[in-house]
């Protein structure tokens, strides 16, 4: 490689990543200040010189707008990364974790702390995590002892996904005080977010982030097989069950926040792989980034579009996402397209 | 020298290496050969310690490799396993994981590393697909690509497993004398081997595994005249004087 294209493809990853950044600041101005009432720049800079102040901007700011937008970064983020990490753990470009059950195993937690009456920021977390762990654990498990092809661990996660959303079903048709909270979690909404549950969960989300940047060229040596990561001196088995830990740690808190975001885990990593490659130092903060700048566009705009009403963030997020998903899928063809 | 000393490994009640005992020389090409099953590849696995052996001990360099961690183990020797990924990165990104092992936490690749890691796509002769995609390059492409990754691990001993699978002929070659060359720099070469006559031809010793034993571990010329492949293989190789060449005929019944 002469330094020449080195420096071309430096500059490209640069550029690349300045108009994520921008991308992820302008989401974040436009979700403060859009919604059913207009919040200028203005206001909201006196809102931050003075946040003790009564005024309904104020409060409008640091308790709906604020804590709202930042669940929407922290999700957005953590879905995409876990995302990422599962696909490249799995060797499967086809795993996410809605589609692998990893969701639905943390959904099925909320649920049932929910029917437990169990509330609570850090406990909520905790169990949602057990559950997105126990998931994620289990599909792994018996993709690798029953030497489970590609397309055979995806009908594993289809399997578990029916499952786990059955019992969590049954729990809601046997509980109603839980019925009321069941189809907007089920598609995934930001309105209940409130300081109390979003300190905990953003916390642990962003140290597993940290962690995860940290690890990146493990992610890639884990993606050239056991026997080859163990021939470079990696204790695979760990590896992969400490990747799979922290890609449920960061799926289960972005389930106690907004639901079952679907989607997001699947479709950002597919569009940054092919942006910037697969190498895992590139891959996973622009993952990070364009998925908390697309989820948080993705609300403003399920907050905008019918207001004063609003629909679940869910929803947005299919209508936007399939379309756009097809299209790079499309246009991409012959290109990274292998899986 | 990689000295295996009544090294026995199974699977539950199917045991696959049976007190195996050999010795793999430093700047030696040796060729393992056997009939499927035997436990060649399982010999590999055990030695680099991806499996653990029942009983029995390995030394590299009179160290044994239970008291070594993977990561010291990756340091001496590199192995090139028989069944690749096809892994999504360039070329050049696979030779430099090579310096995987030699890293400490956070595990950055310094410029030394890269500069290690030029070095072996340039001894490979493989610049023009450095920046390509490991998706994009061919069998004989790629095996170059891995052995390149080997060299950047830099250890003593390199081992592989059927790496002349699904080449052609003239990359099979092109893979034997490059392996050959590694040897004369003084690398301990051991690799498993189908092809008979491409092992008795480029090795300096060949080891044969029968029913997990070490039937033999000899100068291929002595390994030919005791008649143990026609045992084994129910075949004759023969050496030719006047070619120098080994070859074998096959019978048709």
């Amino acid at each position: 490689m002469n330094n020449f294209m080195k420096s071309c493809k430096n500059r490209k990853i640069i550029l690349i990543y300045a108009a994520a950044i921008v991308f992820l600041a302008a989401s974040f101005f436009i979700g403060i200040m859009l919604g059913s009432t207009f919040v200028s720049f203005e206001k909201i800079w006196q809102a931050i010189l003075n946040p003790y102040n009564a005024g309904s901007t104020a409060r409008i700011f640091w308790h709906v707008r604020l804590p709202r937008i930042c669940a929407c970064l922290i999700c957005g983020a953590a879905l995409s990364v876990s995302g990422a990490v599962i696909q490249g753990v799995l060797a499967n470009r086809l795993a996410s974790p809605s589609i692998l059950g990893v969701n639905s195993g943390a959904g099925l937690a909320v649920t049932l702390c929910t029917a437990l009456e169990i509330y609570g920021g850090w406990r909520l977390s905790a169990f949602s995590f057990l559950g997105a762990f126990a998931s994620v654990m289990l599909v792994s498990i018996c993709s690798r002892k029953f030497g489970s092809s590609r397309g055979t661990v995806i009908l594993l996660g289809v399997a578990l996904n029916s499952l786990l959303n059955a019992v969590s079903d049954t729990i809601v048709t046997f509980n109603s005080e839980v019925g009321f909270m069941s189809n907007n979690f089920k598609i995934g909404e930001f309105s209940a977010v409130t300081y109390q549950k979003l300190l905990p969960a953003s916390i642990i989300i962003i140290a597993a982030l940290i962690v995860l940047f940290t690890l990146t060229n493990e992610l890639d040596i884990i993606t050239l097989g056991d026997d080859n990561a163990k021939g470079l001196g990696m204790n695979s088995g760990f590896m992969r069950t400490l990747f799979l830990l922290l890609a449920a740690l960061l799926a289960g808190c972005a389930v106690s926040l907004a639901g079952l975001l679907s989607f997001v885990g699947l479709i950002v990593p597919h569009t940054v792989r092919r942006i910037v490659g697969n190498k895992s130092s590139q891959l996973l903060p622009l993952c990070a980034i364009i998925g908390a700048a697309f989820v948080a566009l993705c609300d403003t705009i399920s907050r905008t579009l019918f207001s004063p009403y609003e629909i679940p963030v869910g929803i947005i997020m299919a209508f936007l996402g399939a379309p756009f998903f097809i299209f790079i899928l499309i246009k991409g063809k012959g290109g990274h397209a292998r899986d | 020298m990689i000295e295996i000393k009544d090294l026995s490994f199974g699977y539950g009640k199917n045991h696959i290496l049976k007190n195996f005992s050999a010795c793999f020389e430093k700047g030696k090409l040796t060729s393992v050969i056997g009939t499927n099953g035997s436990g060649k590849s399982t010999l590999l696995k055990t030695i680099i310690g991806i499996l653990a052996p029942d009983s029995g001990d390995i030394f590299v360099d009179g160290t044994s490799l239970s008291s070594l961690k993977c990561q010291d183990i990756a340091k001496r020797i590199s192995y090139l396993a028989q069944g690749k990924n096809t892994p999504d990165m360039t070329a050049f990104q696979m030779v430099l994981h090579g310096r995987f092992p030699h890293l400490n936490y956070p595990r950055r690749y310094s410029q030394k590393d890269r500069n290690i890691a030029y070095d072996a796509i340039n001894r490979m002769g493989i610049t023009d697909y450095a920046d390509k995609s490991m998706a994009s390059l061919s069998g004989g492409m790629r095996q170059n690509v891995y052995i390149a990754m080997a060299l950047a691990q830099d250890t003593d001993y390199i081992l592989l497993d059927e790496p002349t699978t699904y080449l052609d002929i003239s990359h099979q070659l092109h893979l034997m004398k490059t392996l050959k060359s590694l040897a004369a720099d003084g690398k301990g070469i051991i690799t498993v081997m189908h092809d008979l006559p491409m092992a008795f031809n480029f090795s300096d010793r060949i080891a044969v595994v029968s029913c997990g034993k070490a039937a033999v571990c000899d100068f291929p010329e002595n390994v030919c005249q005791k008649g143990i492949i026609k045992d084994i293989f129910g075949i004759d190789l023969n050496y030719s004087p006047e070619e120098e060449n080994y070859y074998y005929r096959y019978n048709h019944p």
